[in-house]
């Protein structure tokens, strides 16, 4: 096949894929939040609530555009529009599986494999600043600007610790290609443990992981690092002057940016689409496994349930995830997907974290977070860094 | 074709060090001027690089590497003096910057 | 192929040069000198130098123009005044210019011989990397102590006394 035509049906694929996530991750986390509040979140629109992303979508389409009179015109247009394209830029270096072989099509399960990947990644984190600067800057008012500023200094200075927590599994793998960092996770030490960074001898990149993780939560403004969008402090930060669709692409931004930033920890760290445990001894079943669980639980909860609408739609939901629990017993879509299964399944898991300290920890003051960067984490990611090089070394 | 001349990266690099001449000279906000100086740095770093690759050797990519780093330092000192002298003078015109004259 | 993205490229490098000379608040002029930084990288890749492109994008236009636009922001001067200088200034200013670097381009089409061509040469991490730390390696700390010397003498002279 012509490689610029898979090349471009790639990239629909993953953009596609990537703009739906981006559309239900918003409804996985008002659910999740809801659930640790104890209550049910949006439950409504539609069966449990699925047709509320749809309906806030439409919302903000149809409110009405305001161009404040105020504001510097041109960088005002350019924020959003630079934000939402450099968050979806970066997914174009993940990895999401090995190569596969779909109808006499033999493709990397990745869109592009840079020899500097990893820099690549970091290179377009590094530009997300402007993205924010500029909306804070442009909106010509105290507000915007005051979070601009706060949220420009808090994403630079968290880039540091993210920087070294990235280069410890570096020295480790011997390259910067995202590829290689994942195929270098592949043997398993004493055949059954893992040989993800995150485990891996000599040096487990434990350190390394939670300090990227930390970082991560502060490169995407999330909980306990949002202050510069916090609703309660400061209007709304740095978007207080846009509206309707400028104002979702920047939380289409942020989503996509967390996404982005766990699949950069799940290939780092966890080892990207390798199973935890070898295919001898069953991991290739572990998709059947989970989904007729989670289909044997939604029947559980929803035939005896006291709402009707429960009584009918989790057991439906129940019985749709055996059938896919039974069509991934089929060895054909095993040999595809079952890699897939695995990354998004620790991806997820890393966007459930992020989204449980959402719900679970209050927000650092300022200078919290600036004091918080400069004189614990980065410290502690260069004497990680240190240690790594240190051990690698000597082992080699 | 898969390879350009060199003469067009050279041309290009005169080309990117003479605006930033041309703004170092014209311009009278110090910033502006400052930001002149970075352009000519950057023109000076596309044709290490290009003859780096011309040449099949890796040391031109490591001279442009080190004059990144020298820029970077140079950066902040630089920014960190127009700070003071605008807290002092209050004025970022370099035609204002006079008391030493006369 | 490379030739019509050098083209494109080097096109877009020039043009966000012209404006970061001719525009009139130093905010537009940063943001310009950042187009002209990417577009260079575009063009260091072409040339094979895949890790000087993602260091010119993370040093430069992700972290010295940060710094320059952070400080025009608090700064906040405004654009810039029309110049009372010289008429003749005026004048011969943009023709001379224009000369300048018509000489610097013929120069150096005539000295370099037409079939002078470059390709994309090896310039990975690993290529850069030996060569930093083992030819270069004294350049190598050197900068390095030169760059701890430029962040004490930054915090030095922009510090604030708190009576």
């Amino acid at each position: 096949m012509n490689p610029y035509l898979l090349m471009v049906l790639k990239a629909a694929v993953v953009l596609a894929a990537l703009l739906a996530t981006l559309l239900y991750i918003q409804w996985v986390e008002r659910k999740v939040i809801a659930h640790i509040q104890r209550r049910l979140g949006p439950y409504r629109v539609g069966p449990h609530g699925l047709l509320q992303p749809v309906a806030d979508t439409l919302k903000l389409l149809l409110k009405e555009d305001l161009l404040p009179g105020h504001v510097n015109r041109f960088l005002y247009l350019l924020a959003p529009f630079l934000a939402v394209t450099l968050a979806l830029i970066s997914i174009a270096v993940i990895p999401f599986g090995p190569q596969i072989e779909l109808a006499g099509v033999r493709t990397w399960m990745q869109l592009t494999d840079l020899n500097v990947g990893v820099l690549f990644v970091l290179a377009i984190s590094s530009l997300t600043v402007y993205a924010i600067v500029l909306a804070g800057w442009s909106s010509n008012s105290k507000y915007p600007l005051l979070g601009g500023l706060r949220s420009a200094a808090q994403m630079i200075g968290y880039e540091l610790p993210l920087g070294m927590a990235v280069a410890a599994p570096l020295l480790m793998s011997g390259s910067l290609s995202l590829r290689e960092i994942v195929l270098g996770q592949q043997p398993f030490a004493g055949g059954i443990v893992p040989g993800w960074n995150i485990f891996r001898l000599p040096f487990p990149q434990v350190i390394s992981f939670v300090v990227f993780l930390i970082a991560a939560f502060a490169e995407t403004n999330r909980i306990p690092f949002d202050l510069p969008e916090a609703e309660n402090e400061l209007v709304a930060g740095f978007h207080t002057e846009y509206s309707s669709l400028k104002f979702a692409s920047f939380f289409m931004a942020e989503y996509a940016n967390m996404i982005t930033v766990c699949a950069m920890a799940t290939a780092l760290f966890l080892g990207g689409w390798l199973p935890p445990c070898p295919a001898e001894y069953g991991s290739d079943y572990a998709p059947s496994v989970v989904l007729a669980v989670a289909g044997a639980l939604l029947l559980y909860h929803g035939l005896p349930s006291a709402f009707r609408r429960d009584r009918l739609t989790l057991p439906a939901a129940g019985l749709a995830a055996l059938a896919a629990a039974a069509v991934f017993l089929i060895p054909a879509v095993q040999n595809l997907l079952v890699p897939l299964f695995w990354f998004l399944a620790k991806t997820g898991f890393l966007l459930f974290v992020f989204i449980w300290v959402r719900g679970t920890l209050p927000r650092l003051r300022y200078d919290q977070l600036m004091r918080f960067t400069w004189t614990f984490l980065f410290p502690v990611g260069v004497l990680n860094l240190m240690a790594t090089g240190l051990v690698v070394a000597l082992g080699a | 074709m898969d390879a350009v001349p060199l003469s067009w990266y050279l041309v290009l690099s005169a080309l990117l060090f003479g605006l930033g001449v041309a703004g170092f000279l014209f311009r009278r906000n110090i910033i502006t001027v400052f930001m002149s100086i970075e352009l000519m740095l950057n023109a000076v770093n596309l044709t290490f690089i290009a003859f780096a690759s011309r040449l099949s050797q890796v040391d031109g990519q490591v001279f442009a590497f080190f004059v990144m780093v020298v820029a970077a330092a140079e950066a902040a000192v630089g920014l960190a003096i127009i700070l003071v002298v605008f807290r002092n003078r209050a004025t970022l015109q370099i035609d204002e910057l006079d008391s030493l004259k006369n | 192929m490379a030739s019509v993205i050098f083209l494109m490229f080097a096109a877009l490098a020039v043009f966000c040069g012209l404006n970061v000379v001719l525009r009139r608040h130093p905010i537009s002029s940063a943001l310009w000198l950042i187009g002209v930084m990417v577009s260079l990288a575009v063009l260091y890749g072409l040339l094979g130098a895949h890790f000087l492109a993602a260091a010119q994008v993370i040093v430069y236009a992700g972290a010295i123009m940060v710094l320059f636009v952070m400080v025009i922001m608090l700064v906040n001067a405004g654009a810039e005044q029309r110049s009372d200088a010289s008429r003749m200034a005026q004048l011969l200013g943009l023709p001379l210019l224009a000369g300048l670097l018509a000489v610097l381009g013929l120069v150096l089409w005539r000295a370099t011989p037409a079939t002078a061509l470059v390709a994309a040469r090896k310039g990975t991490a690993h290529d850069v990397g030996t060569a930093l730390f083992t030819t270069y390696l004294l350049p190598f700390e050197i900068t390095s102590l030169l760059v701890l010397i430029a962040i004490l003498g930054a915090v030095v002279l922009a510090y604030k006394e708190k009576h």
